[in-house]
């Protein structure tokens, strides 16, 4: 276990590494010249009419993030029940029928309660 | 696994204590995979100029080098000395953290795919699940370039790019336990050994959903919603450039590297082939290749869905496809 | 005391929170939604898909457009200004540059203007070549309107087979004109100059080829499921709000409106020649792209009948003066542009030069539309959806 932890961490000091070297290589061979034009925002080549994008926008996206929370937890519960499954066989199956109903009920409910619409 | 017992022998006698012998061990592993990943990834940028030049009637770059074959290092010489450009009201953290989680997540994710027999840096017990889960930390990448930019077409870039990634890693992720059941490990040399006959032709319902949500993962047309150009220009990356736009392409590419090679791994065969066991890591590329070739098919000849479809998709027919196949596989099995 | 202070605005607070909740909810089945804002996107002018120099204001709640502001005027040069300061042919190169991806349709609804002013008669020949590189340049537009349709949906490659066969339209106008893309080739009283040796067949090899190609071309593109699903049913109108709004062209046509100038106002050769006008019925973005894909065919059938009818004789009807100076008055012609209804309002002085020149082109009328007919759709297909309009900006803003 600690070995595997210590591989992960390996790997991604050596992407961390592998980023900031090849910036601070950007660094020395950029050139650089200010301009304002430059560093404002794109916005279709509008310049003055930026308006401010961090505003509180309609987020349909969020019902499908907590949608997901819950299908991922069922999707956790399901690896482990994968891994032994052929041990247990039918009452196992059975059993995580009924789980899997379950949740596919709340999506159904979901769905006719018109959530996954649109518009 | 390569930590071999004479080795640790050595480590014990010298009194080198055995995580700066794992650690060490890893680095090297580490550096080998990123120079490998690294040559893929110009094999692979390489292969979809020409892929996508042969079917548009086009020749794809032919100046730098044999048959341009180096055009891609001229282009990270050119973006290497591009202006590092920080937009005006950008959010400084966001802004600059965002390319390096999206390319660390996607090289991380690499640890665990094996591509012959032992040929692997760590075969973890849940490598299957640290594969599906480690690359979708990507997502948060990009929604942090997305609110960081202050860029509206990055905004609903990277907002769209976390509907979809979230949408899809639930039908990928549930495509995929149908296979565990048959193999009864989610280790990957496991899944691998246990296929003496493809999965792709135990698990079609699987192999279809778990390719089709892959696409969406990567965010490959028809579901490169996230920088749909016709629309948000060029989605989260509009603002960014030189370096940090070529971490999110490194990014995608080895995304694109990882789900290929985990196709390959579940549902083709692994390094399996005919021949002996060395020729593993050829019969893996060759693979690879043709996984690797079908998804840049797939994207230079279909258009993109809308946002409400690929949601639609994703809920509403592979949800429940997967699902059904873990019905079926669990049924065929108690029988 | 103090402790009594503070919950007094805690409860203020709570009873302005909720006053908001019961202000702003309501919405779906009595829930509760929060407060949102719409967000302002600037849709152009330098936008991968504004088709030139559109600039749209709009305002996108979540992935949905509730509201959009054309502007325009980015690429106005004054042709009918400039047209008060030359002479009547000096002005046919400027009618190149207004709808640049059908220059021929341009010279010809200018020359026919100035032709019906003077009353000038052209030989049969020159109307015989004028319809054939008219109809060419119909095709070639229409070409470049599935390619830019095929891009906004997302798929690139579809664009590289479309430019293919343009290519050979606009390598076939070389050979004829000398000029690939604006081509001054039509004269008040015919063409400037007669067809080199063996182009009439070149045109006719071209059309047979991509009479082949073009089914390919459709099955790629128009039989795609993807794109079908995109295209079909979105932003349907129908033929009271298209006539409403003045819609012209292919877009009308798409309607179910049965208006097409070359039937309901023949002019040049266009009566001798079999032809139908491509009518159908849903008026949504995937008819609009089916109708170009149709008229594609209808103008290949054209142009052969028209290079089998064509007569041998002059190109340039003789005796026309150095200057035309029609007489004093007023004439208005209009063709089919490959957009729509192309006029031209002419006044003379009797002066060589015109009083007065109004154009009236297809592709403003037709984007005035875009706001109504894209209001309530998605970001996404509000790009599609300017895009099956069919504008050339060089033509909106003139």
């Amino acid at each position: 276990m600690i070995s595997e932890i210590i591989y992960f961490s390996v790997f991604v000091a050596v992407g961390l590494t592998v980023v900031v070297l090849m910036l601070g290589l950007q660094k020395l061979l950029q050139t650089k010249r200010h301009s304002d034009a430059k560093l404002s925002v794109y916005e279709c080549g509008n310049i003055d009419v930026v308006s401010d994008p961090r505003i509180q926008i309609k987020m349909r996206y969020y019902i499908f993030g907590l949608l997901f929370i819950i299908f991922d937890v069922e999707m956790i519960f399901l690896f482990p029940w994968a891994v032994v499954f052929k041990s247990l066989g039918l009452v196992a199956l059975i059993e995580m029928l009924v789980f899997i109903m379950i949740l596919l009920l709340g999506l159904l409910y979901a769905w006719r309660k018109g959530v996954l619409k649109w518009t | 696994m390569l930590t071999s017992v004479e080795l640790v022998e050595f480590a014990a006698k010298n009194g080198i204590p055995i995580w700066a012998l794992d650690a060490s061990i890893a680095l090297v592993l580490a550096l080998a995979v990123f120079s490998l990943c690294g040559l893929g990834v110009i094999v692979l940028v390489y292969m979809e100029r020409k892929v996508s030049a042969d079917i548009q009637l086009r020749l794809g770059p032919t100046h730098v080098g044999p048959r341009g074959t180096l055009q891609l290092i001229a282009d990270m010489i050119k973006l290497l000395s591009k202006e590092d450009v920080f937009p005006k009201h950008a959010d400084r953290w966001l802004f600059r953290l965002a390319p390096a989680l999206v390319f660390i997540a996607a090289f991380t994710g690499l640890m665990v795919i094996p591509i012959g027999p032992r040929l692997v840096v760590q075969d973890l017990n849940v490598g299957l699940l640290y594969v599906l889960a480690i690359p979708s930390i990507a997502v948060a990448g990009l929604i942090m370039a997305g609110f960081g930019s202050y860029n509206k077409y990055a905004m609903m870039g990277g907002l769209r790019a976390a509907a979809q990634m979230v949408s899809y890693e639930v039908p990928r992720a549930l495509s995929v336990i149908g296979i565990v059941m048959l193999a009864g490990s989610a280790k990957l040399s496991t899944i691998v050994d246990a296929q003496g006959f493809w999965y792709i032709f135990l698990q079609p319902i699987g192999f279809m959903v778990f390719l089709v949500s892959t696409l969406a993962e990567i965010n490959r047309v028809p579901f490169d919603m996230p920088e749909a150009e016709s629309e948000l220009v060029h989605g989260y990356s509009t603002e960014y450039s030189g370096m940090r736009y070529a971490f999110f392409l490194f990014g995608e590419y080895i995304a694109l590297i990882a789900a290929a090679a985990l196709t390959v791994v579940l549902f083709l065969g692994g390094w399996h082939g005919p021949g002996p066991e060395l020729l593993g890591p050829i019969w893996f590329a060759i693979k690879f290749f043709g996984v690797v070739f079908v998804i840049m098919w797939v994207r230079w000849t279909l258009p993109r869905f809308r946002i409400d479809q690929v949601m639609d998709l994703g809920w509403k027919v592979l949800l429940p496809l997967a699902l059904l196949n873990i019905l079926i596989t669990g049924i065929v099995m108690s029988i | 005391m103090d402790k009594l202070e503070q919950l007094k605005t805690t409860k203020a607070d709570l009873d302005d929170l909720s006053a908001e909740f019961s202000s702003n909810g309501e919405s779906e089945e009595g829930s509760k939604d929060i407060k949102t804002d719409v967000l302002t996107i600037n849709f152009g002018p330098q936008h991968p898909s504004a088709h030139g120099v559109f600039r749209g204001v709009f305002e996108v709640d979540g992935e949905i457009i509730v509201g959009i502001e054309p502007h325009i005027g980015y690429l106005h040069r004054c042709f009918e200004k400039i047209a008060e300061h030359r002479t009547y042919t000096q002005f046919i190169p400027f009618t190149d540059r207004m709808d640049y991806l059908s220059s021929m349709l341009n010279n010809w609804g200018y020359v026919i203007s100035v032709e019906k002013l003077a009353d000038v008669a052209v030989p049969e020949r020159a109307e015989y070549l004028r319809v054939i590189v008219g109809e060419l340049n119909r095709i070639a537009s229409h070409l470049v309107f599935l390619s830019t349709a095929a891009i906004e949906a997302g798929a690139l490659t579809p664009y590289f087979y479309y430019f293919d066969e343009r290519e050979r339209i606009l390598w076939l106008f070389e050979q004829l004109c000398g000029a690939r893309f604006t081509y001054n080739y039509m004269r008040v009283g015919g063409v400037r100059v007669d067809t080199p040796d063996g182009w009439l067949d070149d045109v006719l090899a071209f059309t047979e080829r991509l009479e082949k190609t073009m089914v390919d071309y459709d099955k790629l593109l128009l039989g795609n499921y993807i794109f079908k699903k995109r295209m079909k049913g979105v932003a349907p109108f129908s033929a009271e709000q298209a006539l409403d709004w003045g819609l012209t062209g292919p877009s009308l046509r798409a309607s179910g409106v049965n208006y097409d100038v070359r039937k309901a106002d023949p002019y040049s050769v266009y009566p001798r020649i079999d032809f139908d006008a491509v009518v159908l019925c849903n008026g949504d973005n995937l008819d609009r792209v089916i109708a170009r894909s149709q008229e594609i065919k209808q103008s290949i059938n054209i142009i052969k009948q028209a290079v089998a009818q064509v007569p041998d004789g002059r190109v340039y009807s003789p005796g026309m003066p150095r200057y035309v100076t029609p007489p004093p008055g007023e004439a208005y012609a209009h063709i089919e542009s490959s957009r729509g209804d192309l006029g031209f309002y002419i006044v003379s002085d009797g002066s060589p030069k015109p009083y007065r020149v109004k154009i009236q082109g297809p592709s403003f009328g037709n984007l005035q539309v875009l706001p109504a007919i894209a209001t309530g759709s998605f970001f996404s297909d509000a790009v599609l959806i300017f895009g099956t309009l069919d504008v050339v900006f060089g033509e909106v803003d003139r």
